[in-house]
């Protein structure tokens, strides 16, 4: 039987935290491993006690490897890297998994160089133990990819296509291991976050993204008032107006800039060049307002409103 | 001999930048009818876009005398030259060194790619290596991340801004959540994102130039890499399409849409 084969995986998740808490994006890649069997949370942190405490009891790991030292403070993947290539070489796992993550992405391609694998990144679904599906070219085109030769698969798991495990239900053993030492090479100096106040462009909640029809730079205020209106909204825009310095390249939604999958997305002014859409088409509602009734932006979207743009945002402010 | 020293190193410092021949960012990319890949064959290509920020950055430190010499390496079959010649030598790299794969639509991996820039990075010893933080092809966002493993470099990656202090570099790096500011030793690999530069474009007096400029030739088999794929593909498909919906006549019409039918406000 397939699922029985499956899950005869042992797999290691490697977990992002803020010395509190395990992350959301972890949650959902300890999920994720759980279709190859048991999962192995490595917990590596200074003064991270409270985390690897945490990690056990998410449903699903069995174990927990809790590795705290001075050279894991801010988990610098020119040490986190040798860490788990140690831990594999103790415990040999089927799959090491992070989330595809700025964490995750810098940590497994470096543990994938030193153990000689081919990582698999960005993998929206888990086919099979050696089978996975992933993105490419900003999601034009969907790849299906086996790894039968590495020994062990190495991979980060896009945090949307999961569902995060339950933070309750499990109850591992929390082991030690020794630490990897310090590479010596890197230094932590700070994590600033955004001050705007404003919501990342990747995680917010609704997005506003603007396109050559806003005309120009003063006349993006509109968007920035509109999007102040709506919780958790970000501004975006289009290449061709970052292009035209109406913006700073930060906002450009596309595939020459963000990826996003908001749960609204609100094109205005923006004909939805291709490059433009391969950076927004997975949100989950499309609305968008233009007075070209045969820009292609209205042939992805939800609701669409063919009207003048000065008009219909600061109406739409008003009603919110 | 502080001053001597700093004046010798700064003027000796070398940057490899790594650039790689994609389907330009404009084209809708079509699957094969095989459903192993896209059509690449009379498809539009250029230099990937993230990788023209890294050489604009290498270029800009050799501007203010931090670099002595930018060498922009490329991976790829022959058609590569043209990205050597019209984007990186263009722009301003000094030299250029292309490693060839026996044809234009040859793929291989970031783990071959990290293996083959490593070998190069032995031979030529550079302080930095500048690279796109990923390219818009396989969007595998690794290459960078492997080359400075396997050199045991430390990796700055993602970098929105960079300062060169003597034998360190000041890098802030785009996080999930903000910016993260690290001091990461020299030699080190560098993966550019977004923010970090604008890049310009090439004018012809510049492109002219670039075909004078030195290009060397490397067959990729005389690096002795193993550079077969780990993965096998199995099936490549077009993502679902996505209906278009409703129009609607108003804006109080959208917005009550978007409120109690999708729910999203």
């Amino acid at each position: 039987m397939r699922t029985a084969r499956f899950l005869l995986g042992k797999a290691l998740v490697v977990v992002e935290h803020n010395n509190a808490k395990v992350s959301p994006a972890s949650l959902s890649a300890i999920n994720a491993a759980t279709k190859f069997g048991d999962v192995t949370a490595l917990v590596a942190g200074k003064g991270s006690k409270a985390v690897a405490d945490a990690a056990a009891k998410v449903n699903g790991v069995k174990a927990v490897i809790h590795v705290d030292s001075a050279e894991y403070a801010n988990l610098l993947p020119e040490n986190v890297a040798p860490l788990v290539q140690k831990v594999q070489a103790a415990q040999k796992f089927s799959h090491i998994v992070a989330a595809h993550t700025a964490f995750g992405k810098s940590v497994i391609p470096r543990v994938a160089a030193i153990t000689d694998v081919q990582p698999i990144p960005d993998v929206i679904k888990i086919v099979d133990e050696s089978t996975f599906v992933r993105p490419t070219y900003a999601g034009n085109a969907i790849s299906t990819v086996k790894s039968t030769k590495d020994p062990v698969k190495l991979l980060t798991v896009r945090p949307t296509n999961f569902d995060k495990a339950a933070e309750s239900g499990g109850s591992a053993a929390v082991s030690a291991f020794d630490a990897a030492g310090e590479a010596g090479t890197s230094k932590w100096i700070s994590d600033e976050k955004d001050e705007s106040g404003k919501p990342d462009l990747t995680s917010a909640r609704v997005v506003v993204s603007g396109g050559r029809g806003l005309k120009s730079k003063e006349n993006f205020k509109i968007l920035y008032e509109l999007a102040d209106k709506i919780p958790n909204c970000a501004v975006g825009a289009t290449r061709a107006v970052v292009d035209a310095g109406f913006v700073s390249n930060d906002l450009q939604v596309g595939q020459t800039g963000k990826v996003v999958a908001p749960q609204l997305y609100i094109a205005v002014g923006l004909s939805g060049a291709i490059q433009h859409l391969a950076g927004m088409k997975d949100s989950k509602v499309i609305a968008c307002i233009n007075n070209d009734p045969d820009a292609p932006i209205f042939t992805v979207s939800d609701y669409g409103l063919q009207a003048d743009l000065f008009e219909a945002v600061p109406k739409m402010k008003s009603l919110l | 001999t502080t001053l001597f020293r700093s004046i010798f190193f700064r003027s000796m410092s070398k940057a490899l930048v790594a650039v790689k021949r994609v389907i330009d960012y404009t084209v809708k990319v079509r699957v094969k009818p095989d459903k192993l890949g896209v059509v690449k064959d009379n498809v539009k290509h250029s230099c990937n876009p993230f990788d023209e920020i890294a050489v604009e950055q290498a270029v800009r430190l050799k501007e203010k005398k931090v670099l002595g010499e930018v060498v922009a390496v490329s991976i790829g079959g022959p058609k590569t030259q043209e990205i050597l010649r019209n984007a990186a030598l263009a722009m301003g790299a000094d030299r250029a060194i292309h490693v060839k794969l026996p044809a234009d639509d040859t793929e291989i991996e970031p783990l071959a790619v990290a293996k083959i820039l490593k070998a190069l990075a032995d031979k030529e010893k550079p302080e930095f290596i500048f690279m796109g933080k990923q390219a818009i092809d396989d969007d595998s966002c690794a290459a960078p991340q492997m080359l400075a493993a396997l050199l045991n470099w430390p990796q700055g990656t993602f970098l929105c801004d960079m300062k060169v202090e003597g034998k360190k570099v000041m890098v802030s790096r785009e996080t999930d959540t903000g910016v993260q500011k690290l001091e990461v030793n020299v030699p080190c690999v560098l993966s550019c994102d977004l923010r970090l530069n604008e890049p310009r474009y090439a004018k012809l007096p510049e492109i002219m130039k670039a075909k004078k400029k030195p290009l060397e030739t490397i067959d990729v088999k005389s690096l002795g890499i193993d550079v077969t794929p780990r993965l096998q593909t199995v099936e490549v498909s077009e993502p679902p399409t996505r209906q278009a919906g409703v129009k609607v006549a108003t804006v109080e019409d959208l917005v009550s849409k978007l409120k109690t039918e999708a729910k999203v406000l």
